[in-house]
């Protein structure tokens, strides 16, 4: 029973990980209807920027309490502007052309980021410190969760309640799902599109670059090739769930996480990608739209 | 009020508005009538800003526009009720209505707007938790118009109202169209295939054919023009 609970959490804390990337792809996906493909180097970058910000602060004897949330305030900022040039450099000047080229441009910028922050900074792993907290009332079932998994399944929970709020209730959020079902009326009726593109990036990045501390606080270590391997995971989560669907991506990700926490836990730990894999390719034979994705169809 | 002058529209290559001018006086009705792609579409969305032409000049209340954006056209006071009616499909009816309001700030005025619309089309109220895309073909052309007036525009612009829906609810819009234009003195502009029923309601028509303008007059003088009647009424 113990071995399944620690299967079970260890699921969610991956299907944790993969929605704070899965919601930018899908976000994103809704508004332009283009695959981000950097956006798991955004949430590279967001690790790594949260990593300098600790090592200057730890240097300077803060509070570690205070370092790891600067740091992810930080992290969160710089992404978001990243995630804002990106938008503005390699696809607004698309907007209108082939689907095709856009995501060529995507491709490529992801390349290219990589190999940026492999320039600027080293390809080896880099230890990455671990400053949450231990939660005393973890202690006794530390065997199963640890405290950081703990903060990830509350940041994610607590981005997913402010997301929702947000395409609820606010001006924006409405103006974002005006925009996603049909842009040009949403123009009509007075929606700046190209801001609402941006903001949708900006907070796509800023969600990945939390994910990003996160997990490198969590696995102790980054260089600049983690983004590819969680990026594409979230893209299979996204798609699993329904691309463009904001609960869909969530879904898909816990489905994703727990599929391969189990499979590897009960199966085989060798194979944990092909699971992953398999699983997609059975959801688009059999489901093509997604678990809660909306047909085409209906769209003119 | 809003004024075209020479106007070229070009859809990459191809030239869909040749030289087309014509004017709207503020409180009338006006009507583009024309077959089927004779440009009549791409004079609104040369308007509205979608489609900017190449070159010309559109002036609304003597400023240039042609050089605004979209969203910036609307917040000047022209609201579009676009071919095909362009429902949010996922949105409910009244966050569609809400919708329109977008650019407006106070929100009792948009209150009692929206209670004005289901005194217009009593169907919304009674739908107004349904999704927009589950409505009939003539109650999304109700939430259509409704949802441009909720911006409170000073001009409408209407582009082919009837299209696809039965005579009595075309009649219903119609009579909705006159009625926004006595009441509230909104100045509308109606392009429509049917000519008949738009030079019915309009004061003023204008005929396009290939992307040029070739004939404007009263809209009764219209009517009962022999060429138009062969060429645009059937009879």
């Amino acid at each position: 029973m113990d071995y399944f609970l620690e299967l079970f959490l260890g699921g969610l804390t991956r299907g944790s990980i993969y929605a704070l990337i899965a919601l930018g792809y899908t976000m994103v996906y809704g508004i332009i209807e283009l695959i981000n493909f950097a956006h798991g180097e955004i949430y590279m970058i967001g690790a790594f920027t949260g990593l300098i910000v600790i090592s200057v602060l730890t240097l300077l004897g803060w509070n570690t309490v205070a370092v790891i949330v600067i740091a992810a305030l930080v992290a969160m900022i710089y992404s978001a502007a990243y995630g804002y040039t990106i938008e503005k450099i390699a696809y607004k000047p698309l907007r209108g052309s082939q689907r095709l080229s856009a995501l060529i441009s995507a491709i490529g910028m992801s390349l290219f980021l990589q190999n940026y922050v492999l320039l600027a900074q080293t390809s080896n792993f880099l230890p990455y410190p671990n400053l949450i907290p231990e939660f005393t009332f973890v202690k006794p079932i530390e065997h199963i969760v640890r405290s950081t998994e703990i903060v990830i399944y509350i940041a994610t929970a607590l981005v997913m309640v402010g997301l929702t709020v947000l395409i609820k209730f606010t001006r924006m959020g409405k103006a974002m799902r005006a925009v996603a079902q049909d842009r040009d009326m949403a123009m009509l009726v007075g929606v700046d599109v190209n801001r609402v593109i941006s903001f949708t990036f900006i907070i796509g990045s800023s969600i990945a670059a939390l994910g990003g501390v996160l997990v490198a606080s969590h696995i102790g270590q980054v260089n600049y090739y983690v983004g590819f391997i969680a990026g594409i995971k979230a893209f299979v989560a996204a798609v699993l769930g329904g691309i463009g669907s904001m609960p869909g991506a969530v879904l898909g990700s816990l489905v994703l996480g727990w599929t391969e926490s189990f499979f590897t836990g009960y199966i085989s730990s060798d194979y944990e990608d092909v699971f992953a894999f398999i699983f997609l390719v059975l959801i688009l034979i059999f489901r093509p739209a997604g678990i809660l994705g909306r047909s085409q169809t209906d769209k003119v | 009020m809003l004024e075209l002058l020479d106007i070229n529209t070009f859809y990459g290559n191809i030239q869909a508005l040749k030289g087309v001018s014509l004017e709207i006086a503020e409180g009338e009705i006006v009507t583009l009538i024309g077959a089927n792609g004779a440009g009549k579409t791409t004079t609104l969305m040369s308007i509205c800003g979608a489609v900017p032409p190449r070159s010309g000049e559109i002036k609304f209340e003597g400023r240039a526009i042609s050089d605004m954006r979209p969203n910036e056209i609307v917040a000047l006071g022209i609201s579009q009720v676009p071919e095909g009616r362009r429902i949010f499909p996922y949105l409910s009816v009244a966050e569609n209505l809400d919708m329109g309001a977008f650019l407006r700030d106070d929100r009792e005025g948009v209150k009692k707007d929206v209670e004005y619309i289901y005194g217009l089309f009593p169907i919304l109220a009674e739908r107004r938790h349904q999704a927009g895309g589950t409505l009939s073909g003539g109650e999304q052309q109700m939430l259509a118009i409704s949802r441009a007036l909720m911006a409170r525009p000073r001009m409408l612009l209407l582009d082919e109202p009837s299209l696809g829906l039965a005579p009595l609810v075309v009649k219903r819009i119609f009579e909705i169209i006159r009625k926004i234009n006595a009441e509230n003195k909104t100045t509308i502009f109606l392009v429509e295939q049917n000519a008949n029923l738009a030079l019915k309601v309009a004061h003023r028509g204008y005929v396009m054919e290939n992307g040029r303008i070739i004939m404007s007059d009263r809209a009764d003088q219209l009517l009962t023009n022999e060429d138009v009647r062969k060429a645009y009424l059937g009879i």
